[in-house]
């Protein structure tokens, strides 16, 4: 039970798959963290020399109003069995990640956001209520209007607060699983930034990729809303049988998979069933591989709306001159709609992601100066993502930090925690 | 719509297969010795498409619950199409070698409770005019080993017992399904470490089980290696299998 980045970590000194929402706590003399699924890429979900609580065994619903769209399920229900049970019935997600293979719980506990974060917020804006199971045994219901305190620090808590049992989630009407989908090329983030603030006003859902080897910026902006129809559901889905000893990606096949992907035959218009344009990457199963052994990063970092195009612009070109990168790399905008969480990610601004082959010490110099100007901007990196923001970065970028601490269980810890305060 | 009753429904074999069952909108009667845990399961199942799902709390050992759990459940069903025989304990081995009383309780548990309740609902069928017994059973009632005997031979009685069931109904239009599951990632086992490949999954399993209803299958083993294993595992000769540390 390791995270998607296939850093190496010590293991945890036990780990136990949880069955029964109505069991308490079990007794254990090291720290307590629950596991999902392991789709966060550094150590928010390790525990090392804790124990682990799987939550795979809590997958059951509870409750759905089908005139309101309101469901309750176990914290371990994968937003891919939401989605297999509602979509059919014409609801989908309110805020969705690019893989579904997380648990609601690890949603909850990391407050993730979606392409739709400009009219949506983070998916806590969606969680009417939760169960917190407390290591004193209490079980406490938590929502906007009830333990308030704890709703706030357990919304994008990374788990630290206690066992969340199961979660209420306001789901969205939708016609059916079509997307109609406008792509446009973008040379340079002026353009970026003038095409998304545009395609923000006409479409729920925006996301661009983008070629971080480019001289200028340059990528594709993907605008989405939901649509009538029922276009056809991918049916392959490959896996990476095994880990390579090294990456696959290295400068020279980025560059050519990028200038390839830049200029492929791109329909301006096309109406796309939604989980490819969701999940892209949820269709080869285990891609994580192709990284080889040595596991890789993801650098995710917002930064504020006022200093959002000269920050971005310095990240990129930081990231160019260095030579590093990958084909994953993302950039939207979020909007400003007020996360509930003390620790939430998302700040009004602009929000870049990139994974990186683990290269050792010269990633993380990259790293180091990428902080930097993280730092300068005011912006703060996404936790989910993390495996190396030194604490002074952190403890910057989420001013209520100590606030938050204040709630964390006793019981409970974790490895990113441990690093955080420690460093 | 199918009419499904599950005893031991809140087994994990048991629950997926109920899932699957739920999805194609079956009407289900749940039986368990829990209660809270039978509606917890319950109320999964209603979400999941289950036309309706009434939870009943019995024993499996209480024999004299028996009739009337059968009552209750054609009252709440108004017939039965599938009857599946899921419960079960893992007994401890070891604590059976010395404790005669555990030995009984495993066996009556494992074999004989189950025996009884395939035989009710078996007659009840016949009065039908049909239906499908189903029944999960396991590789290690194929044959007896140092590691495991007692539950194996707890589940090797049912075979026989389910064998000589279906000879009788075989002109009946009684299905007598005999489910083989190997290895299986469920509470039951989760003291086990699960890392090798012959571990399969509950889910798997389960839509293994409908498979077979649906196929008209006698036995049916879970995932299908296991019939080879089993194959193999039941040919080596007596004199040399005692020496083995299985």
């Amino acid at each position: 039970m390791g995270s998607w980045g296939n850093l190496r970590y010590d293991p945890p000194s036990r780990q136990r798959r949880l069955f029964d929402r109505a069991a308490p706590l079990p007794a254990s003399a090291v720290p307590l963290l629950a596991w999902g699924n392991g789709r966060s890429y550094g150590d928010v979900c390790i525990n090392s020399g804790g124990e682990l609580l799987e939550t795979g065994g809590l997958d059951r619903y509870l409750a759905f109003d089908a005139t309101t769209g309101v469901l309750r399920a176990e914290a371990g229900v994968l937003l891919d069995d939401i989605i297999r049970s509602f979509l059919p019935r014409g609801w989908f997600l309110p805020v969705t990640p690019g893989t579904r293979f997380i648990t609601l719980g690890g949603a909850l506990a990391n407050d993730v956001h979606g392409k739709n974060h400009h009219v949506a917020g983070t998916f806590g804006n969606h969680v009417a209520r939760f169960e917190l199971l407390r290591s004193d045994g209490a079980r406490l219901e938590c929502s906007p209007t009830q333990n308030v305190e704890l709703y706030a620090a357990t919304v994008g808590g990374l788990g630290l607060t206690g066992l969340v049992t199961w979660v209420e989630l306001q789901l969205r009407r939708v016609a059916g699983p079509a997307i109609a989908v406008e792509n446009r090329r973008f040379h340079g983030l002026d353009e970026f930034f003038a095409l998304n603030a545009a395609a923000e006003k006409s479409h729920e859902h925006v996301v661009a990729w983008i070629d971080c080897l480019a001289a200028t910026p340059r990528g594709i902006l993907m605008a989405g809303n939901h649509a009538d129809g029922v276009p056809p559901a991918p049916t392959f889905s490959p896996a990476v049988p095994f880990t390579p000893p090294f990456s696959l990606i290295n400068h020279a096949s980025l560059a050519a998979f990028n200038a390839a992907y830049f200029h492929r035959p791109l329909p301006a218009r096309q109406t796309l069933h939604l989980l490819p344009y969701f999940y892209p990457l949820d269709n080869i199963r285990q891609w994580n591989r192709i990284y080889g052994r040595r596991g890789f990063y993801q650098y995710q970092c917002a930064v504020p709306q006022a200093v959002q195009q000269d920050a971005t612009a310095e990240l990129l070109a930081a990231i160019r001159a260095s030579g590093q990168g990958s084909f994953l790399a993302v950039l939207k905008t979020f909007g400003d709609i007020a996360s509930p969480g003390l620790l939430s990610y998302p700040l009004p601004g602009a929000n870049l992601a990139l994974d990186f082959p683990n290269g050792g010490a010269a990633t993380l110099e990259l790293f180091g100066r990428l902080d930097a100007i993280v730092r300068e901007a005011g912006g703060r990196l996404y936790p989910a993502k993390d495996a190396r923001m030194p604490g002074a970065l952190f403890r910057q970028g989420y001013p209520r930090w100590q606030e938050f601490s204040n709630h964390i269980d006793p019981r409970f810890s974790s490895s990113f925690w441990r690093r955080i305060t420690e460093t | 719509m199918k009419r499904i009753v599950i005893i031991g429904a809140t087994s994990a074999i048991a629950h997926a297969a109920a899932r699957l069952w739920a999805g194609q909108g079956a009407a289900l009667f749940l039986v368990g010795r829990n209660a809270e845990r039978l509606d917890i399961n319950a109320a999964d199942l209603r979400v999941r498409g289950a036309a309706s799902v009434v939870v009943h709390a019995m024993d499996a050992t209480d024999d004299a619950a028996h009739a009337p759990m059968l009552a209750a459940a054609v009252e709440a069903l108004g017939g039965i199409d599938v009857s599946l025989i899921a419960h079960g304990t893992l007994p401890n081995q070891r604590e059976c070698e010395t404790d005669s009383a555990r030995l009984r309780a495993e066996i009556e548990t494992n074999g004989v409770s189950v025996c009884l309740l395939a035989q009710l609902f078996a007659n009840r069928f016949v009065v039908q005019g049909g239906g499908t017994l189903a029944v999960i059973g396991s590789v290690a009632g194929d044959r007896g080993r140092q590691s495991n005997y007692v539950y194996g031979a707890a589940k090797g009685m049912v075979a026989r017992f389910l064998e000589g069931l279906r000879n009788r109904l075989a002109r009946s239009g009684v299905q007598v399904l005999l489910v083989k599951p190997g290895f299986v990632d469920t509470p039951m086992t989760a003291e086990f470490d699960k890392k090798g490949l012959l571990w399969a999954q509950p889910e798997g399993v389960a839509a293994g089980i409908l498979k077979a209803i649906d196929g008209g299958r006698d036995v049916v083993y879970l995932p299908w290696f296991w019939r080879y294993i089993m194959w193999i595992i039941r040919h080596i000769p007596e004199r040399l299998f005692k020496r083995l540390s299985l």
